[in-house]
């Protein structure tokens, strides 16, 4: 502890500019020189780190479904800057952060509809409310394009508080398209029926029930269905308007019902997550938009 | 004087940028009396010297166990508000809001604002009351008071000084510029592609989010940072690589928080610098080197006040400048 400091124990100063340096011993060039090689390495290891961010993001297109209100991916992806503000203030958890192996989206949010979808219980697109960057907007800047078919007619009607004097909720702009992806699993196609919780006593997903109390939502498992010919999807859609049960004519000229989508849906997943049967028969497609 | 100590103020902006500290030119007429006497002085004879043996056996903690319950109690309130949802301080240190007040990291916010050129209000008003509250306190007092992976860092850098007690790896320190190359680097790389590619390996945003949000596969590039800095650099992402510490570095340029150097009492063994994180910022206590009696440590120093501790002369002190004035 008493060993003294010499009172010069730093290094020389770097030669600097063309004025000729006192020539230095043969370790000491050694040892600047190893500093120099570390220095490079560490440079190379960091920047290498930074840049197989990029890597995921080239080889694995898969788009993912963004919290509403979100702007479009390029957009989304530089100004987000990985707070999960969102996460926290959403009733039944259904936003997540994103890992390493997303790439630059490394804390990002995402929404995986399957298991636990946006169903508004907020309200109020909370999340968006939430967002300090304006990476998830009620409005995006008027100087950014909008994909054709992205915008919705009219804003959402949340069928929850269609009776209040604001039923719509603030935002523009699709999260995506609902599609019936597997309609020969479809149970409404096949005219079967539906008994028993959505998706089986295990499963972790909330929603809210307006029946059972507008401010709680509560586990699906707890709710037990009892349907003559299956409609969870219409039956459980937030959106007014955005999904029905219709006859259409299969191509042998057959008449079936089948669930049809229609324009006013904003792509928020409970009907994916909804769907009893496994895998689910309807699916979100992320950033699709909507094509007539 | 006055002239003396501006200069050093100036050239202890470019140390931070990555220069090494140079020996001074001019001292003030009171410096140099102490230096003298000093110099003709057999310190083993002062009556000051039996004070002073007795002074390095009453090793203090205090600076550090309370810069470790707060870092800790911070990072724990986040943690707490979100999963009691007590909603006081919501979000992660990239970016939160405390009882609504938005705060947003100034290096996060950078990388955003040049990545996305788009800057919204709420981005601009987190920013700014960063901005007030980090140069109220001294800048780079985030590192050493707030930042996770700082406390992990000193945590890793107790094995990494064991290992080189008992001879079994040695510090290979790096080029200290390299930081500036990496702030100029990220900030290129988010205006050019577009991408926060810097908050994709923040190890400060991934432990944050990995303590409120849960961990991820993201933590295997700080556990592997931490082994870089057991094996082979000592707290090599702190010292030569975060850009964030630059960042709020140049906030403590304009801070009057800081740690002051007193010439007189002390006596040169050089302690602080062994146990600091930038030595580079403690020069001024080599024999010879103060250009004052009095000399305010630069931007780059995290105020952990290790060197406080160490101290056995109380030669280091915290310290706010104007406030002695004004009592």
């Amino acid at each position: 502890m008493s060993e003294a400091d010499k009172p010069d124990d730093l290094p020389p100063p770097k030669p600097a500019g063309k004025v000729k340096p006192p020539p230095l011993s043969r370790s000491k060039r050694q040892a600047l020189r190893r500093k120099f090689l570390r220095t490079v390495l560490l440079t190379g290891g960091v920047l290498g780190a930074g840049l197989s961010g990029f890597l995921p993001l080239v080889y694995a297109r898969k788009s993912r479904l963004r919290p509403p209100g979100a702007l479009d991916e390029k957009h989304f992806l530089s100004s987000c800057i990985k707070c999960g503000q969102c996460v926290q203030v959403c009733p039944v958890e259904a936003i997540r952060l994103a890992d390493l192996v997303d790439g630059i989206g490394v804390g990002a949010p995402y929404i995986d509809a399957r298991d636990q979808a946006c169903d508004f219980s907020c309200d109020a697109v909370q999340c968006v409310l939430a967002c300090p960057t304006g990476a998830l907007a009620y409005e995006k800047p008027a100087s950014f394009e909008t994909r054709p078919g992205a915008q919705l007619a009219a804003k959402p009607i949340l069928i929850a508080k269609e009776d209040d004097p604001e039923p719509t909720l603030n935002f523009r702009e699709r999260m995506g398209v609902a599609r019936l992806t597997r309609p020969e699993m479809c149970l409404a196609i096949k005219g079967k029926g539906f008994k028993g919780p959505a998706r089986g006593h295990t499963f972790r997903g909330k929603m809210r029930y307006m029946r059972i109390n507008r401010w709680k939502p509560i586990p699906i498992a707890e709710y037990r269905y009892e349907v003559e010919e299956c409609d969870l999807c219409v039956r459980e859609c937030p959106i007014k308007g955005a999904i029905s049960i219709e006859t259409v004519y299969a191509p042998d000229g057959t008449q079936r019902k089948s669930p049809v989508v229609h324009e006013p849906c904003v792509g928020c997943g409970v009907c994916e997550m909804i769907c009893p049967t496994e895998p689910g028969s309807i699916e979100i497609m992320p950033r699709e938009v909507w094509r007539t | 004087m006055n002239a003396i100590l501006r200069k050093r103020f100036f050239e202890q902006i470019l140390v931070m940028f990555g220069r090494e500290p140079k020996k001074p030119e001019a001292f003030s007429e009171e410096a140099k009396q102490i230096h003298f006497v000093k110099r003709t002085t057999n310190k083993e004879k002062l009556q000051a010297a039996a004070a002073h043996a007795e002074a390095h056996m009453n090793t203090s903690h205090k600076w550090r166990n309370r810069r470790w319950i707060t870092l800790i109690l911070i990072n724990l309130f986040f943690v707490v508000s979100y999963h009691y949802d007590v909603q006081i301080l919501e979000g992660a240190l990239t970016a939160s809001r405390f009882i609504g007040f938005h705060l947003i990291d100034l290096n996060s916010a950078l990388q955003v604002m040049l990545a996305h050129r788009n800057i919204i209000t709420n981005l601009l008003i987190g920013t700014g009351t960063i901005l007030v509250l980090w140069t109220l306190f001294g800048g780079r007092t985030f590192c050493s008071w707030v930042c996770p992976y700082h406390l992990l860092a000193e945590w890793a850098e107790k094995i990494h000084l064991w290992l080189v007690r008992e001879k079994l790896v040695v510090d290979q320190p790096v080029d200290r510029r390299l930081r500036t190359v990496f702030w100029i680097v990220f900030a290129l790389l988010a205006f050019a592609t577009g991408y926060t590619v810097y908050e994709a390996i923040s190890p400060t945003g991934i432990v944050s989010r990995a303590l409120i949000y849960g961990p991820g596969v993201a933590l295997l590039w700080v556990l592997a940072l931490l082994a870089f800095e057991v094996f082979f650099v000592r707290r090599a992402w702190c010292r030569y690589a975060c850009p964030i510490g630059l960042t709020y570095g140049v906030v403590g340029i304009f801070s009057p928080v800081r740690i002051k150097y007193t010439l007189e009492g002390c006596f040169h063994e050089g302690n602080c610098r062994k146990v600091c994180l930038v030595p580079h910022v403690l020069d001024t206590v080599i024999k010879g080197r103060a250009v004052h009696t009095e000399v305010p440590i630069g931007p780059d120093c995290t105020r952990c006040g290790l060197c406080v501790d160490v101290c056995p002369t109380g030669s280091l002190t915290y310290d706010v400048k104007g406030l002695s004035k004004l009592l």
